[in-house]
C-alpha cells in the first residue's frame, strides 16, 4: 500500500467515527449535566426508558395514552403546572393538588426525568433518530406553543347552530 | 508450563461438569434428538470415509496406470466400461438408500416427539423479560399459583408443559440438558414439553440475542424427586415471615417505603410491584439477577448498591441508599428464604 493511499484512510476513518450513535446513558450521567432538560430530552435511550416507565407506573390509569381521562391529557398544549421539563419533573416527584400523587421514593430522580422526556415527546415533534422502531406513542406533529395559556373554547349546541346558519 | 498443565486440565474438565451440556440426554425429548444426531453423525462419517478411501485409491492408481491398461490411443475396453457402469449404479443406489434412511429416521423421531405422553402434566408459564425469566406454576386455585423468577424446579420422570410468552423482545428458552430450544415471541404463545429423566441442577440460557445483557440471562433448573418438589412448592407458597431482627426490620421498612416495592413483589407484604422479579423467596435461589451472581451476602449487597455496575443496561435503577440503609436492605433480603 502506498503511503498516499494509507494517508487517505485516516480522514475516512475519522469520518466514519462520526457515524457512531449515541452512547447508552444507563448510569444517567445526564442528571449531572448543567442542563438536564437537554441532556435527557435529546436522548433516545431516556425516551425509550420513559415510555417503559409510563406503562410500569400506570400513568395510563389516569392520563390514558396522553389523551387524558381521570387525569388531564398530556398531548395538548394545556399545562396546569407548567409544561417544561423541570416543571414536569417537579409534578412527578412531588405531586400536584387534585389527584396527582407524589412519586418521590417510588421512582428515582433520573427515572422522573426519563418519564418527563417521554411525556414531553407526546406533544412535541420528536427527532426521527430518537424514535424507537416500533413506538406508537410520540406524536409526529409540530410542538404546540407551551409558554402561553389559551382559554378552552366551550362549544355549546346553540353556538354550533349559529355557525351553521 | 509443567505447572500450568494441571490448571489447564482442570479448566477443561470443568466443561464436563454437565450443568449445561448440549448432549441433552437428561430428558426424553433431548435423548430422542440426541439419538437422531448420532444416526446422522455416524452415517455421514461412514460416507465421508468412503469418499476419502475412493480418492486415495484414485491417487494411488494414477492416470498412467489406466492409460497403459487402456492402450495409448485411449480406446476404452468393453470390460472396464462395464465395471464403471456397475460402480455408478451402486453409487447412485447407495446415495438414494442412505438419504431415504435418514429421512425415515427423522420422521420417526418427529413422530416420537409429537407422541410424548401428556398424562397429567405440570402446567408452567415462563415469561421472558429483558433480561430475566418469570416463572409461574399454574393452578386452578388462584391462591395456589407459585410465582418465582430465574429458577425452575421440576419433578423427575414427569411431564412439564411450559407455556412461553414474552414481554418485550424475542427470547428463546434452551435447557440444553433436557430438550431443544423454543422461542418466546411477544404477542404470541408457544409451548415446550420437558420430561426430565435424571435429577440434578442444570443451567438454561436465553438462546436468541435479546439485547445488551443477553449473555446474563440464565435460568437455574433443578430436577428433583416428587417429594422434594412438593416440599419446595409448599415452601414457595408460604409467605416469608416479617423479620424480627432490628436491622432486617429496618430493611423491611425501607423496602416498603422506598423505590423497591414499586417494581418488586414480596408475598404477604404491601410490596406488590409486578414488573420486576418476585423477591418473596429470593434468598432460597441459587443465583440472583438471572444467573449473574451466586446468592450470597456480598453479592446481594453489591447488586442493590449499584445494579448498573454488575449488569449494565438492566432496568433496575441505582436507588440512593446510605451505607446503613444498604446494610439493612441486604439483611432483609437475606431473610427471604
Amino acid at each position: 500500500m502506498s503511503s498516499r493511499s494509507r494517508l487517505s484512510i485516516l480522514p475516512l476513518t475519522l469520518v466514519l467515527v462520526g457515524c457512531d450513535r449515541e452512547a447508552r446513558d444507563y448510569r444517567s450521567l445526564a442528571l449531572q449535566s448543567h442542563e438536564p432538560a437537554n441532556a435527557f430530552g435529546g436522548n433516545a435511550y431516556h425516551l425509550a426508558q420513559g415510555q417503559r416507565l409510563y406503562g410500569w407506573m400506570n400513568c395510563a390509569g389516569c392520563h390514558a395514552h396522553g389523551g387524558g381521562g381521570m387525569g388531564p391529557p398530556l398531548r395538548d398544549d394545556e399545562w396546569r403546572y407548567g409544561g417544561n421539563m423541570e416543571q414536569m419533573v417537579a409534578t412527578i416527584l412531588d405531586g400536584r393538588p387534585n389527584g396527582m400523587p407524589a412519586f418521590r421514593d417510588r421512582i428515582t430522580e433520573d427515572q422522573a426525568w426519563q418519564l418527563a422526556t417521554y411525556v414531553r415527546s407526546l406533544s412535541a415533534r420528536t427527532r426521527q433518530d430518537m424514535l424507537a422502531g416500533r413506538a406508537d406513542e410520540p406524536a409526529n406533529v409540530e410542538p404546540p406553543v407551551l409558554d402561553e395559556r389559551k382559554p378552552v373554547r366551550r362549544v355549546t349546541p346553540k353556538q354550533d347552530d349559529a355557525t351553521e346558519e | 508450563m509443567k505447572r500450568a498443565a494441571p490448571l489447564i486440565l482442570a479448566l477443561l474438565s470443568a466443561g464436563c461438569s454437565g450443568i449445561q451440556s448440549a448432549d441433552g440426554r437428561d430428558g426424553i425429548e433431548g435423548a430422542l434428538i440426541g439419538n437422531l444426531f448420532d444416526v446422522f453423525l455416524w452415517t455421514t462419517v461412514a460416507v465421508y470415509l468412503c469418499v476419502l478411501g475412493y480418492l486415495a485409491f484414485a491417487v494411488w492408481r494414477g492416470r498412467g496406470h489406466r492409460r497403459a491398461q487402456a492402450g495409448l490411443q485411449g480406446e476404452p475396453q468393453p470390460e472396464s466400461e462395464r465395471k464403471w457402469r456397475i460402480g455408478l449404479i451402486v453409487f447412485s443406489g447407495a446415495t438414494a438408500l442412505i438419504l431415504a434412511g435418514l429421512t425415515i429416521a427423522t420422521w420417526l423421531t418427529d413422530r416420537a416427539l409429537a407422541k410424548a405422553e401428556l398424562a397429567s402434566p405440570i402446567e408452567i408459564e415462563i415469561i421472558g423479560n429483558q433480561w430475566w425469566w418469570e416463572v409461574r406454576y399454574q393452578d386452578p386455585v388462584a391462591s395456589r399459583i407459585v410465582r418465582t423468577a430465574n429458577e425452575l424446579h421440576l419433578p423427575v420422570g414427569r411431564n412439564a408443559r411450559i407455556t412461553l410468552k414474552s414481554n418485550d423482545v424475542i427470547h428463546s428458552l434452551w435447557v440444553p440438558n433436557l430438550a431443544g430450544k423454543q422461542d418466546l415471541i411477544p404477542g404470541r404463545i408457544s409451548d415446550l414439553v420437558l420430561h426430565p429423566q435424571r435429577t440434578g441442577v442444570f443451567r438454561a440460557q436465553c438462546a436468541e440475542f435479546c439485547g445488551l445483557q443477553h449473555a446474563k440471562m440464565a435460568l437455574d433448573v433443578t430436577v428433583e424427586s416428587e417429594a422434594e418438589f412438593g416440599r419446595w412448592k409448599a415452601a414457595q407458597l408460604a409467605p416469608p415471615p416479617i423479620p424480627t431482627g432490628s436491622e432486617a426490620l429496618a430493611g423491611y421498612n425501607l423496602f416498603l417505603n422506598r423505590q423497591c416495592s414499586s417494581c418488586h413483589n414480596v408475598a404477604g407484604t404491601p410490596a406488590s410491584g409486578q414488573v420486576a422479579p418476585d423477591l418473596s423467596h429470593v434468598a432460597s435461589r441459587r443465583t440472583i439477577a438471572a444467573g449473574t451472581l451466586p446468592t450470597a451476602h456480598a453479592a446481594l449487597g453489591a447488586w442493590v448498591a449499584d445494579p448498573q455496575a454488575i449488569k449494565p443496561g438492566n432496568n433496575m435503577p441505582k436507588v440512593p441508599l446510605t451505607p446503613a440503609e444498604l446494610r439493612a436492605v441486604t439483611a432483609y433480603l437475606e431473610t427471604l428464604k
